[in-house]
Parts: C-alpha cells; sequence; structure tokens
C-alpha cells in the first residue's frame, strides 16, 4: 500500500484501490456487489438578460442530462468494501459529453482502525456552506447553478487513515493536489481586471510524493459536545493569476491551516463554533498581491426547530486580513479594495410539508462587509420514492464590488428532476 | 340480636378487607404505564431489527421506508442509544441516524448524508414532530416518559382476546395530543392499542399491535399500525430478524459507525 501512495499520477490511488478491493481475495469472498443510481435532468437559465461574450453559455449556464451508477460492495467478513461512483455526464450548456468518477476507494477496517483508499468525498467542519477547516476541493459551479448538494463537494485522491484510541478519534490525510471548480468564463460572467489579450495558462502543484497534502483531524466528545482540532498543509484551490510580460500564469500557492470547532446543544438548538487560522507561506509579509493574505477566520452558528418541521440556522462569519497595510500598499490599480474584516451573515430556513413530501428551503448569505448578497430559495416535490424535482434559483445582488454581487449577471433559475433507483 | 351484630359486622369488615387486597393487586395506573414503557422500549439490554415502514395516503399510494434499527439501554436510569441505517429507498440509502436519549432532557441526534459524507448535529426539540414523513411521531419510535403525562385507571377489559388495562393519560405540556387511552396487555405489558385525542377531543391517530410474538424472553410487537384518523393517512410498520441481548458495544452507537454502519449489524 505504501507504494502505491507514492504513486505521482493523480488517478493512481484510486485505480489501485480500485484494484485492490476487486482483484484481492478478499473481494473473491465478496457478498455480492449493490447497484444503485439516478438519471437526472438539470438545467438553469439565467434571469438577466446580459450581453455575454462569445464562446460563453450564456442563457443556460446549465443544460445537462446526467446518469450516475453507483456499485458497492463489502467482503463477508465486513471488514473490507469498496464504493465507485461514477457519472455519465452530457453537458449541453459547454456541449461536452464524458464520464466522472466521483468516488473510487477501497476500505480495510479493524476494531482500533480504518483507512480508505481512492477518491473520496471528505466534508470537515461545523459551518453550513462555510468551510474554515474543510481545505478539501469544492465545486462552486455546481454551487452557482443549483446542481444539488451532493455536487458541492468534489472527491479528494487520498489515503485517509482513522485511529480510535480511547474515545478520541484521529484522522489523517495525504491526498494529490485537486483545484476547486470555480466559476470560469465558459459559463459565467465575470469581472476580469487582468489585462486582456494575453494568453492564460494554468500550473497545477507537482504530483510527487513530496507534494502530498496533509490534513489531520483530532475530535472527542465531551459530554454532549464535540471538540475537534484540525491542521492541513496544503494549497489554495483557486489559481492566483500573475502577469509575467508575455503571458498570464495562475498557480495554486502553498496554504497551511490550523483551527478547532465545538459544537453542542443548547436552549433547543445546536450551537456551532469554528475558527481556522490560514498562513499563506509562500507570501509571509503579505506583499504579493497575487497571493491571498494570510488569514484568520471563525464563524459562530445556531441552529433550531420552530415548529413542526420548521428549523431556521443563522450564521455569523468573518475573515480578518493579517497583513492589510501591506495588502493596501500592493494592491494594483483597477482591483477592488477588500475590507480588513469581511463579515457574512447568512441564514438558512427550512419548512416541511404534506408528509415530509414537499420541502421549501431557503439559504442567503448577506455580505455585511461587502453590502451584497446571494440567496438560494429552493422548492422540492418528492413524487414518489423514486421520483422527485425541484425549482429553486442563484440570485446575486448587491455591491457589485463585493465577492457574491461580482457575481449578479449570473442569477438564475433552475429546475433538476431525478429518477432514482 | 345485638351480639349477632358484633360478630357479623367484623366478618363483613374482614372478608371486604380480604377481598381488599386482590383489588390491590392491579397495579397503579403509573405503575401500568412505567412497565409498559419497560417492554414496548426497554426489552432487552439491546436490540436488533430490520424495520420496513409503510406510508399509505388516503389514495392508497405507498412510499417505503426500509432500516435497520440497534437499540441499547445504557445503565437502569433510563438512558438510551438509537442507531438507525437507511437500506432504501435509493435516494436516501446509506442515510443513517443516532439518538442519544436521555430521561430528563432533550435527546442528541446526529444525521449522516453519505453523499456529502458529512454528519450533522440536527436540532432535537420535535420529539412530536412526524418521524421520516410517517404518521409516527420520534416520541413514538423512541419512547416517552412515564412523568410525560398523568395516568389514570379506567377499566379493565377484554381486547383482542388478551386481558388489558384501559389507562387513560394526560400530557402534563401543551402537545398535538390532549389525552390518550391505552389498552395495555395484562401479562405480557405491550400496549395492543392507543387512541389518541386532539384539543377538541376528537379522535386523532390509532395506534394498533397487529401482531405480537415472543422473541426469546421478550413479547414484541412485530407488526404494527398507526393511523390518522383526520387525514386519512396510515403508516404500517413491520419488524423483522428482531434479535435481542446480541452484545451491541455502546461504541457502535457514536460517529465513527455513523459514517461507517457496523456490517455485523447493519444488514
Amino acid at each position: 500500500m505504501t507504494a502505491t501512495i507514492g504513486q505521482p499520477a493523480r488517478a493512481a490511488a484510486s485505480v489501485a484501490a480500485a484494484l485492490i478491493t476487486l482483484t484481492s481475495p478478499v473481494a473473491a469472498r465478496a457478498e455480492g456487489v449493490s447497484w444503485n443510481g439516478f438519471a437526472q435532468t438539470h438545467v438553469a437559465e439565467r434571469t438577466r438578460r446580459v450581453d455575454c461574450p462569445p464562446g460563453i453559455a450564456c442563457d443556460f449556464p446549465a443544460a445537462e442530462l446526467r446518469g450516475q451508477l453507483k456499485a458497492e460492495g463489502r467482503n463477508a467478513s465486513g471488514n473490507a468494501d469498496f464504493v465507485g461512483r461514477f457519472d455519465l455526464l452530457r453537458d449541453a450548456a459547454v456541449n461536452d459529453t464524458r464520464v466522472i468518477t466521483r468516488e473510487l476507494y477501497g476500505d480495510a477496517t479493524s476494531q482500533k482502525a480504518s483507512a480508505r483508499l481512492g477518491r473520496q468525498v471528505i466534508t470537515w467542519g461545523v459551518g453550513d456552506l462555510l468551510f474554515i477547516n474543510d481545505t478539501f476541493p469544492k465545486d462552486y459551479v455546481a454551487l452557482f447553478t443549483g446542481e444539488p448538494m451532493q455536487y458541492l463537494k468534489l472527491g479528494s485522491d487520498a489515503l485517509k487513515l482513522d485511529a480510535y484510541p480511547g474515545s478520541t478519534t484521529v484522522e489523517l490525510v495525504a491526498a494529490g493536489f485537486r483545484p476547486d471548480h470555480t466559476p470560469t468564463a465558459r459559463r459565467f460572467i465575470l469581472p476580469d481586471p487582468l489585462p486582456a489579450g494575453l494568453p492564460r495558462r494554468i500550473v497545477e502543484p507537482d504530483h510527487g510524493l513530496a507534494d502530498l497534502e496533509m490534513s489531520g483531524r483530532v475530535s472527542r466528545y465531551l459530554g454532549s459536545w464535540e471538540l475537534a482540532g484540525y491542521a492541513s498543509r496544503t494549497h489554495y484551490r483557486s489559481p492566483a493569476w500573475r502577469v509575467t510580460g508575455t503571458e498570464i500564469v495562475g498557480t495554486y500557492p502553498r496554504l497551511n491551516t490550523v483551527g478547532a470547532s465545538l459544537t453542542g446543544p443548547v436552549a433547543k438548538g445546536v450551537l456551532s463554533l469554528e475558527a481556522g487560522y490560514y498562513d499563506s507561506p509562500q507570501d509571509p509579509e503579505g506583499r504579493d498581491p497575487s497571493i491571498e493574505n494570510s488569514q484568520l477566520r471563525a464563524l459562530v452558528g445556531y441552529s433550531r426547530q420552530l415548529w413542526e418541521d420548521g428549523t431556521l440556522g443563522l450564521q455569523l462569519y468573518g475573515e480578518w486580513m493579517r497583513d492589510y497595510a501591506a495588502y493596501l500598499q500592493t494592491l494594483p490599480a483597477g482591483f477592488p479594495v477588500k475590507n480588513r474584516l469581511r463579515k457574512v451573515a447568512t441564514v438558512r430556513f427550512t419548512q416541511l410539508f404534506a408528509h415530509q413530501t414537499l420541502t421549501f428551503n431557503v439559504f442567503a448569505f448577506i455580505g455585511i462587509s461587502e453590502k451584497d448578497h446571494y440567496i438560494i430559495p429552493s422548492l422540492r416535490y418528492a413524487f414518489s420514492d423514486n421520483v422527485w424535482a425541484e425549482v429553486g434559483g442563484n440570485f446575486f445582488g448587491g455591491n457589485r464590488s463585493g465577492q457574491l454581487g461580482s457575481l449578479q449577471d449570473n442569477s438564475n433559475v433552475y429546475v433538476t428532476v431525478r429518477y432514482a433507483f | 340480636m345485638k351480639p349477632r351484630w358484633r360478630i357479623v359486622l367484623p366478618l363483613l369488615v374482614a372478608l371486604a378487607a380480604a377481598s381488599a387486597p386482590a383489588h390491590a393487586a392491579d397495579p397503579s395506573a403509573n405503575e401500568i404505564v412505567k412497565r409498559s414503557l419497560d417492554a414496548f422500549y426497554f426489552a432487552g439490554n439491546d436490540m436488533r431489527a430490520r424495520v420496513q415502514m409503510k406510508l399509505v395516503n388516503p389514495e392508497g399510494q405507498v412510499r417505503e421506508r426500509d432500516m435497520t434499527m440497534l437499540r441499547i439501554n445504557v445503565g437502569a436510569s433510563g438512558e438510551q442509544r438509537y442507531y438507525m441505517y437507511f437500506h432504501g429507498p435509493a435516494d436516501v440509502k446509506g442515510t443513517s441516524f443516532l439518538v442519544w436519549k436521555y430521561p430528563n432532557r432533550d435527546s442528541d441526534r446526529w444525521i449522516y448524508i453519505p453523499a456529502l459524507h458529512l454528519v450533522k448535529r440536527i436540532a432535537a426539540d420535535d420529539k412530536r414532530s412526524s418521524f421520516v414523513g410517517s404518521d409516527f411521531t420520534y416520541e413514538d419510535v423512541s419512547g416517552r416518559n412515564v412523568g410525560d403525562e398523568n395516568h389514570v385507571f379506567l377499566r379493565k377489559e377484554e381486547f383482542g382476546g388478551r386481558p388489558t388495562y384501559v389507562i387513560e393519560s394526560k400530557p402534563k405540556t401543551v402537545v398535538d395530543y390532549s389525552r390518550r387511552v391505552s389498552w395495555i396487555d395484562q401479562e405480557r405489558w405491550l400496549p395492543l392499542k392507543e387512541e389518541y385525542y386532539d384539543a377538541g377531543n376528537k379522535l386523532l391517530r390509532v395506534f394498533t399491535a397487529d401482531k405480537v410474538e415472543q422473541v426469546g424472553k421478550y413479547w414484541t410487537v412485530t407488526a404494527r399500525t398507526m393511523k390518522n384518523v383526520q387525514s386519512g393517512y396510515h403508516t404500517e410498520v413491520v419488524f423483522q430478524q428482531v434479535q435481542y441481548d446480541i452484545g451491541l458495544k455502546p461504541d457502535i452507537f457514536t460517529e465513527r459507525y455513523l459514517r461507517n454502519p457496523p456490517t455485523q449489524w447493519v444488514r
């Protein structure tokens, strides 16, 4: 297994995991493989009539037909299993058809520890759509076009080791780099202060053994409260652009994080606290405008039931820039000036109707510092155990120089229909 | 005559006194409800069952929930832990619930969402909310406390061929029912029927134990129905593969196994 971790190629871990599980004697005694999946169509239509640049999916930033197959199996003694989850996607918005390995991993489990190797989704932290200590890859294109929530997270190609000494849980993740899916000019109209006309190139971090990203989490229950500590040695997952004379090069700068979270019951609701420090080791003074300044991030959240099948969740989130003077001094002309402390509030309200077959949900990001907002209302109805449909919207607005307000030409309404089997 | 009365009267008193213990042999309403809750929700040290739920609407359309339920009693204080893993329907397969239930305060509750590999703590102030859209509430699934209601002995009668105590229970705080009438088996202590009345004293929901079987040492309701007579919906639940005292360990009822179902038991 150790030799496998050293494989540099991104897909190697996934493939190895599949091979280990599928070809090992363990699999030969497997109890059988179960298959599930769904067929889904999802379309998002831009609500604002805008003049799109050529080559962009203008009216419909998302228009797709998707089939997913999930295979899972385990051996007779239950100490080894595997999961494979594959999407066949016809992406009409950008005229592309492809097969996507969403997840493909194998597990080995014992009483005191477990190991998972392959492409796997990892979600850490206690925020709701706000991530501090979860530095694993995410798909913001999926979020902004109203894809079902499961598409918010991308799998990591990783070895994850969990151990359970006493009543503590220790998790260690070694992963190859994978970038976020961030909005690009294929589907989104984005402000772009970089010089036009220059060719652009993205350079990903190396995929060698020495370049593996490491993340760790230690957690423990104290009564009803869960306390967790986190650390990671990773990269920013959206590109930092730098003009180098004849071209613009995007890189993923190194990122180290350390943080903690606490969650537990308070007054018939759930209180969540999380904080983390984001260190940019390639820009220790904060003077490189292409690299995010080192930051302190924190959130406090509270959710509780208001009445039957109705739940309200509130969060307050802040990002505090460490070297603000250096940031101001080195910020190139034409770039919007960020506040030292960026505050965002979120509200989630969910109400179920009709024996929980109809779900109304609204999630709102409210940019307190940047005077912008992003509101996601949705209504989902389950016609049967197999078929549901959802209509919803992604509405960006407010100050155009804010992170959320800058996306306002991309406000959309969407519809999703899924048949699960 | 007088001396005779002096003899007869004490005799009558003695007779009355002798028959009194026979009457007192019926436990109090509180004891009956306590024993019923113990039999229905606390049997054995632990329990495993494969549970099939059918949610039926007035038009006869059926939605199904298929789950494995694990339960363990923690000590004798009434603390319990529940683990529920959903095998179906397909869209929720792999979702699991964990409940730490305490006798005198709100439960701690977690849900695991497999598509995001996310464990989420959920606000648990909803004992009277519907369990997964069914006509059963969370409290119907995992039990209530004897002290949550005031209980009055109504009568003894035969119900479905079994001797029962009929008890009326009124909640001490305002909830969705104003009173509940239970038919409790005098020997097995299981509720065979319950009627829930709304605030206007109109019949709201009816629980019936459709099948009662002995599993090892314990009498168990293996098929039950909850009918909402006002909405016309009903939910049928069948317990299969019921096992007691199988040696479940408390550590199964933790976040680790929420993420990775204990395959020995969840099948």
